[in-house]
This record gives C-alpha cells, sequence and structure tokens, in this order.
C-alpha cells in the first residue's frame, strides 16, 4: 500500500453544506472517477443523516481517497460513525463550516488529546 | 496479581547463570523502550502543539475564504450548481511520503498540482477577479488543511505508539523483571540450602570417622594394657607344631 500511495496522487474529499463543497471544488479538489462516483457530498438541510452516514462510509472504504474534510456541524450528525474510525489513513479533518463557526472542544481529535491538555487553555 | 509466581525452572548453577542473563537482557530492553517511548512522547508533544495552532489558524483561514465565496457570488450571481456540475478531474493531489521517528513510520501528506485548473474559463464573463481571488484563498485553505490532516494522522498513530510501548514497559517494569528477581532469589536460596546441607554432611562424615578412630585407638589401648604386648599372642608361623612329614 506504501508504495501504491508513493506512485500514485491521492484524492481530497469533501463531505459538507453547498458553500463549502463549491468553494473546495473551485480549488481545484473534485474529481470524478470512471464510475462516475464523486468525491464530495453535498448536505443540505434535507439530506437524511444515514445518506450521510453511508457516503461518510462509502469515502473511507475508498482506498484512493487520503483526506476526508467533512464540516462540523455535519460531523456532529454522524459522530458515532467518525468516532468508530480510528485508522489513521483516510485522515478525518473537521472543517467550520461558513454558518457554523468552530468550536475545538467538538472535535473528535481535540477530544482524544483532551486526557493530556485542555483545548481551552491551548487555544489563545 | 503475580504475588508470588516465578518461572517454573530447577533450581541449578546452570538456571541460575540463565536467569541472570534473562534479568539483564529485560533490563536492558527496559531502558530502551523507556528510551523510545520519551522519544515518541517528545515528538507527541510538538505535533500536538502545531494542531492546535494549525487549527486556529485554520478557523481564520477558512472564515476568509468562505468570505471571498460570499463576494464572488455578490459580484458574479450564483455558480454553485455550474460548478458542482462540471467536476471532472482533480487539480490538487495527495502525496504521501513517510517519516520515520523511533521506529514509527508517520505518513506525510503532501499537496501537489496535477493538470490544468478545470475552471478556467468560469467568471470570465464577469467577477472574473472575485473568482481568482477565490480560488486562490481556496488552495491556501487546501494547503492547511493537508498539512493539519498529516499532522493529525501522525498524532493517531503516535497516539496508538505510545499507549502500546508504555504498556510494554510498564510490563517488563512490573512483571516480567520483578519475576526474574523473584526466580533468582528462589535458585539463590535454594543453592544455598543445598550448600549448607553439604557443609553439615561434610561435617557429620568427619565426626563419625574421628568416633570410629577414637574408638579403635582406644580398644589398642585397652590391649595394650591387658597384655604386655598384643604381638605375643600372635603364634608363630614357624613354630606351629605339626608333625614332620617324611616321605
Amino acid at each position: 500500500m506504501a508504495l501504491q500511495a508513493a506512485v500514485k496522487g491521492k484524492l481530497i474529499s469533501v463531505i459538507g453544506d453547498e458553500d463549502t463543497c463549491v468553494g473546495f471544488l473551485l480549488g481545484g479538489i473534485g474529481e470524478i472517477n470512471k464510475n462516475r462516483h464523486p468525491n464530495f457530498m453535498v448536505v443540505d438541510k434535507n439530506t437524511p443523516v444515514s445518506e450521510i452516514e453511508d457516503c461518510f462510509k462509502r469515502f473511507v472504504r475508498r482506498d484512493d481517497i487520503d483526506i476526508i474534510l467533512i464540516n462540523q456541524n455535519v460531523a456532529e450528525l454522524v459522530r458515532h460513525v467518525i468516532d468508530s474510525h480510528t485508522a489513521p489513513v483516510p485522515a478525518v479533518l473537521e472543517i467550520p463550516s461558513k454558518d457554523h463557526p468552530y468550536d475545538a472542544s467538538k472535535d473528535s481529535i481535540l477530544r482524544r488529546a483532551k486526557g493530556m491538555f485542555n483545548p481551552e487553555d491551548l487555544v489563545r | 496479581m503475580s504475588g508470588k509466581d516465578k518461572l517454573a525452572i530447577f533450581p541449578s548453577r546452570g538456571a541460575q547463570m540463565l536467569i541472570k542473563a534473562r534479568l539483564a537482557g529485560a533490563q536492558k530492553g527496559h531502558g530502551l523502550l523507556k528510551k523510545k517511548a520519551d522519544a515518541l512522547q517528545v515528538r507527541f508533544r510538538m505535533i500536538l502543539g502545531k494542531i492546535i495552532e494549525t487549527k486556529t489558524l485554520m478557523g481564520e483561514v477558512m472564515k476568509e475564504a468562505a468570505f471571498s465565496l460570499a463576494e464572488a457570488k455578490f459580484t458574479t450571481g450564483d455558480f454553485n450548481q455550474v460548478v458542482l456540475q462540471n467536476v471532472t478531474k482533480a487539480q490538487i493531489k495527495i502525496r504521501s511520503k513517510k517519516d520515520n521517528v523511533a521506529g514509527v513510520t508517520l505518513p506525510i501528506f503532501e499537496s501537489y498540482q496535477d493538470g490544468s485548473d478545470t475552471y478556467e474559463l468560469a467568471g470570465l464573463a464577469r467577477g472574473g477577479q472575485q473568482l481568482s481571488k477565490l480560488k486562490k484563498n481556496f488552495q491556501s485553505a487546501v494547503k492547511l488543511l493537508v498539512e493539519l490532516a498529516s499532522l493529525q494522522t501522525s498524532f493517531v498513530t503516535l497516539d496508538e505508539v505510545i499507549k502500546v510501548t508504555n504498556r510494554r514497559v510498564n510490563a517488563i517494569e512490573h512483571v516480567i523483571i520483578p519475576r526474574l528477581e523473584r526466580t533468582l532469589a528462589y535458585i539463590i536460596s535454594e543453592l544455598d540450602e543445598l550448600e549448607r546441607e553439604e557443609f553439615y554432611r561434610l561435617k557429620k562424615i568427619q565426626d563419625k570417622k574421628k568416633i570410629i578412630k577414637d574408638k579403635a585407638e582406644k580398644k589398642k589401648a585397652e590391649l595394650l594394657a591387658a597384655s604386655k604386648d598384643v604381638r605375643d599372642n600372635v603364634a608363630n608361623l614357624l613354630d606351629e607344631g605339626d608333625e614332620d612329614l617324611l616321605f
């Protein structure tokens, strides 16, 4: 796997609201593969939670994705799935969305670190 | 838990040497693992600090990016669907390299440009400047996020490895070394006991021999006292009084 990773460039995927997705796609990370599967998912307020879960799981299973960006408010909806993903690759990154400010205490990684550090102390 | 347990081994000199060598090995291993854990811990703290720093920075960058998106929308009109529909190939891809810290491989992600901009022509009609600014903002956000992702991956990996290493250090310190020490103490005590037994036996034999010798000596003296010469009693070999044989 390591060898393959070194040879072939991996993708970044996005799960988030429309504006976040559009922004990152303009940034140039979007790709649609041969099977017409995109590497992003637009979540609006009508998207059922199960669909987000399925999408997240699908992204985790795909071996051409190394980083999954997910809006923090979306991450909150599927928190249990994200917490059960403990492998280092793909890395799941929670990002703030346009209308939800970033809350460090909700981040699954920072919560893991909480035993050692208090995130509130370190975020000056 | 393991109150009195020791290795099931026969107490002998050979076993003692064996256990001594194993104890020395365990202590050496403990020292090395401890050093490894310390090295990992240093790296871990460094990464944790960086993660928190980058996360805060990310908040700023994302805010700016979202703002420029709003600006672009204001000038260009809604282009969300256009962008979402026209996805083809990724322009920014990730390469992963391996970094090595005390025998632990950490993946380091690195983004690179691959191919040309798919949306080169987007916004040519209106708001081109806003769009290019928006693209630049999001590209820098992606760069930052990739950096953050590699930090986070290292963090998760290191967290796991540190746990395992600490568990090993503690196991050696609190289970393996005490057990070996107990075994060694047991062997030494057994050997000492054997030695004492042996010593006692030797003493006992010496005593017995002395008693026997004393007895013989005493008997001799008694006989000597009874008749002047013990040797008188012995018949002369030449004077046995048998008839001469004549043929």
